[in-house]
C-alpha cells in the first residue's frame, strides 16, 4: 500500500491557484521531497495532506485514509513539524510532549517510556524540564521532531525542517532525519527550497513550481536528464588539446571557446585521470587547469522552468505581495 | 464527540500557564482593585436613585467590579486563541485527532477556572476594604453567577477569535466591545438614571444580568429576581458557548 497517494489535488484561494492538479504517490518508508521556491505551493500541499486545509478538488490518501472523509484516522497516522514553531513556549519540553501524547490518546505507561525514547533520540533529555521559551532554534526544531514521532505515525511531514537554522544545526537535523528514516522506517515527506537539502536527504524529489509538479524522480536521475558532468580544461595551445580530447569515445560533447575546452561526460571524476594520462609532451600541449562541475538540482530547476530558483522567488514576491501569509 | 482527555489537557495547560504567569495576574488584578479602591473611596458618600439607601457606595460597587473582572479575564481567555494562532501552537491542536468541541470545552473549562480564581481574589480583597459577605450561601450563589458570566464571555471571545486572522483587531474589540459591555451593564452606577434607549440596550448585555445577579447574591439588592437573572444568563452562556464552538469549528486554522 502507498503511504501517500495524491490525485489531481488542487487548492484555489480567492484569486490564486496555489496548487494546480498535482498527482504523486509515495511508497512506505520513502524519504520524499517537495522542492520548489517560496510560494510554489509546497506548504499548501502539506496543509491539505495534514487535514488543515480543505482541497478545492482532487483527492489524497494518507496510509489508506482519505484526507477529507477520514480526518481523524489521517490525523492519527501522521506526525507533522510545521515551518514555524508550533510549541507552547510557556511549557517545558516534557510538558509539550506529554500534552501531545495525551491528545493522541496514549496511556500513562506508554507515554512515560515513549517520551523518554524520543527525548533520547533528539538528545534533549537533559533539557526536558526547561521552559521552551529558553530553547534555541535548533532545540525547538528537534523537540518538534520528537513530538511528531511520539505517537508512532506512519507518515512524518516536515515543512522546511532546517529553515532559519545555522549550518552546524542544519547538518545535525539532516542526520536525525536520515537516521530516523533508515532506522524506524517511517515514511517522511519534506518540503524545502534548499537544493542541497533535497539532494542529500531525499530518495525521490518532486520539483514544484507555480503549484504544478514539473518533474519527479530520484535526484540522480533528475540530474542525469541534463546529461553528464562538465569538465572544463584550460590548455596551451588549446587547439592541440582539443584535437586530442576529441578522440576519447566517452566524450559526449566537446566545445571550445576563449581558451577553455568544455567536455560533457558521465562520471567526470573518473575521466579526469584519463585526460591527464595523455602524453602531453608528445602531443605538444600543456594542461594548465582542470575543473569538474556536477549538475545540481538548481540546474534541473533551471532546465524545467527556464529560471533559477532565486529569480523565481523574487518574482513571486511581486506576484503574491497582496497574499502574504495566505500560504503559510 | 466529547473527549475527556482532550478537555483535561486543554484545562491543565491553562492551569500551568496561569500558575507561571504570576506577574501578569497581578497586572490583571490591579485595574479592578484600583477601580474598587478609588471609586469606592471617592464616591463613598454618594447616593442616587437605584442604589440601596442604607449602604455605602462600595457595597454597590463590589459586585460590579467582580462582574468587570469576569468580563475582562473571560474575554481575554476566549481571545487567547489569537495568541495561539500567532505563536503557532493552534496548528498543533488543530491536527490532533480530537474533536473541536472537546478543544473548545477544555478552553472554556480552563478560562472559567482562572477567571473564577481572579474573581474570588477580588472578592477577598474587597472584604479587606470593608465589604461583608453575608454568608456561605450568598457566596456560593455569587460563584455560580461568576461561572455563568465567564462561560458567556469566553464563548463571545472565541467567536471573535475565530473570525479574526491576527491580533490587529484586538484594540477594536477592547474599545468597541468590552468597554461598552462593561458600561452598559450598570456595574458602576444604577441603570435607572440612564436615558431609556440606553436602558433598552443594556437589556441586550449579558453582563447586566450577571452584575444584577451578583448584587442580588452579595448585597441582597437587585432590579430583577435572582431566578430571572439566572435563567437569562444561563441562556446567554449556552448560546455563546454553542456559537463559540460553531465558529471555532468553522475557522480556518492557519
Amino acid at each position: 500500500m502507498d503511504a501517500i497517494r495524491v490525485e489531481n489535488l488542487t487548492k484555489q484561494f480567492d484569486d490564486v491557484l496555489a496548487v494546480d492538479h498535482i498527482s504523486f504517490t509515495v511508497d512506505q518508508g520513502e524519504l520524499f521531497g517537495l522542492l520548489g521556491p517560496n510560494g510554489a505551493g509546497k506548504t499548501t500541499t502539506i496543509n491539505m495532506l495534514s487535514t488543515l486545509l480543505r482541497p478545492s478538488s482532487g483527492r489524497a490518501e494518507i496510509a489508506g485514509f482519505e484526507v477529507t472523509q477520514e480526518r481523524d484516522a489521517v490525523r492519527k497516522s501522521i506526525g507533522i513539524v510545521f515551518q514555524e514553531p508550533a510549541l507552547d513556549n510557556k511549557l517545558t519540553g516534557r510538558e509539550n510532549l506529554e500534552f501531545h501524547a495525551m491528545l493522541y490518546g496514549m496511556s500513562r505507561e506508554e507515554r512515560r517510556t515513549r517520551i523518554q525514547e524520543v527525548l533520547n533520540l533528539v538528545e534533549l533529555t537533559e533539557k526536558a524540564t526547561v521552559l521552551v521559551q529558553n530553547y534555541s532554534g535548533g532545540m525547538k526544531r528537534r523537540l518538534e521532531i520528537a513530538r511528531g514521532l511520539i505517537h508512532r505515525p506512519k507518515v512524518l511531514f516536515l515543512d522546511e525542517p532546517t529553515l532559519g537554522l545555522d549550518t552546524q544545526t542544519r547538518r545535525n537535523i539532516w542526520q536525525y532525519i536520515k537516521n530516523l528514516n533508515e532506522e524506524s522506517g517511517v515514511t517522511i515527506i519534506l518540503t524545502t527550497h534548499y537544493m542541497d537539502e533535497a539532494d542529500y536527504l531525499c530518495g525521490r524529489v518532486a520539483i514544484i513550481d507555480f503549484g504544478k509538479i514539473v518533474a519527479i524522480d530520484t535526484p540522480a536521475s533528475l540530474k542525469n536528464i541534463l546529461g553528464g558532468d562538465v569538465i572544463s580544461v584550460e590548455a596551451d595551445p588549446t587547439e592541440k588539446c582539443f584535437e586530442a580530447f576529441k578522440k576519447f569515445p566517452w566524450v559526449r560533447e566537446i566545445s571550445r571557446h576563449d581558451g577553455t575546452i568544455s567536455l560533457n561526460v558521465d562520471q567526470g571524476e573518473k575521466k579526469i585521470p584519463l585526460l591527464i594520462d595523455i602524453d602531453q609532451k608528445r602531443e605538444g600541449f600543456e594542461i594548465t587547469s582542470i575543473n569538474l562541475r556536477k549538475p545540481t538540482l538548481e540546474d534541473v530547476f533551471l532546465h524545467f522552468t527556464g529560471r533559477t530558483m532565486r529569480e523565481r522567488e523574487s518574482s513571486t514576491g511581486e506576484r503574491n505581495r497582496g497574499h502574504f501569509g495566505r500560504g503559510r | 464527540m466529547f473527549n475527556g482527555t482532550a478537555i483535561y489537557v486543554m484545562w491543565l495547560r491553562e492551569m500551568k500557564r496561569f500558575y507561571r504567569a504570576k506577574s501578569r495576574i497581578i497586572g490583571a488584578l490591579a485595574m479592578p482593585l484600583f477601580f474598587l479602591a478609588f471609586l469606592g473611596m471617592g464616591f463613598n458618600r454618594m447616593s442616587m436613585p437605584g442604589m440601596p439607601a442604607n449602604a455605602d457606595y462600595i457595597h454597590f460597587l463590589v459586585p460590579g467590579i467582580i462582574g468587570m473582572t469576569m468580563l475582562f479575564t473571560s474575554m481575554f481567555a476566549g481571545l487567547s486563541v489569537l495568541w495561539d494562532r500567532e505563536f503557532g501552537f493552534l496548528k498543533e491542536i488543530m491536527v490532533a485527532p480530537v474533536s473541536r468541541v472537546s478543544i473548545v470545552l477544555g478552553r472554556i473549562a480552563g478560562g472559567t477556572t482562572t477567571a473564577l480564581i481572579q474573581g474570588i481574589m477580588i472578592l477577598g480583597a474587597s472584604v479587606i476594604l470593608g465589604f461583608r459577605v453575608t454568608g456561605i450561601s450568598s457566596f456560593l450563589v455569587a460563584v455560580l453567577f461568576m461561572f455563568l458570566i465567564s462561560n458567556t464571555f469566553i464563548g463571545l471571545g472565541l467567536i471573535f477569535a475565530s473570525k479574526m486572522k491576527d491580533m490587529q483587531g484586538f484594540t477594536l474589540i477592547m474599545n468597541f466591545i468590552i468597554f461598552p459591555l462593561f458600561f452598559l451593564s450598570g456595574a458602576l452606577y444604577p441603570l435607572k438614571n440612564m436615558p431609556f434607549w440606553i436602558r433598552y440596550l443594556s437589556y441586550l448585555d449579558p453582563l447586566t444580568y450577571g452584575v444584577d445577579g451578583l448584587r442580588g447574591a452579595l448585597i441582597q439588592f437587585s432590579s430583577h429576581s435572582l431566578f430571572f437573572d439566572f435563567i437569562i444568563l444561563t441562556g446567554f452562556s449556552l448560546l455563546m458557548i454553542f456559537l463559540g464552538a460553531y465558529f471555532f469549528e468553522k475557522s480556518e486554522s492557519i
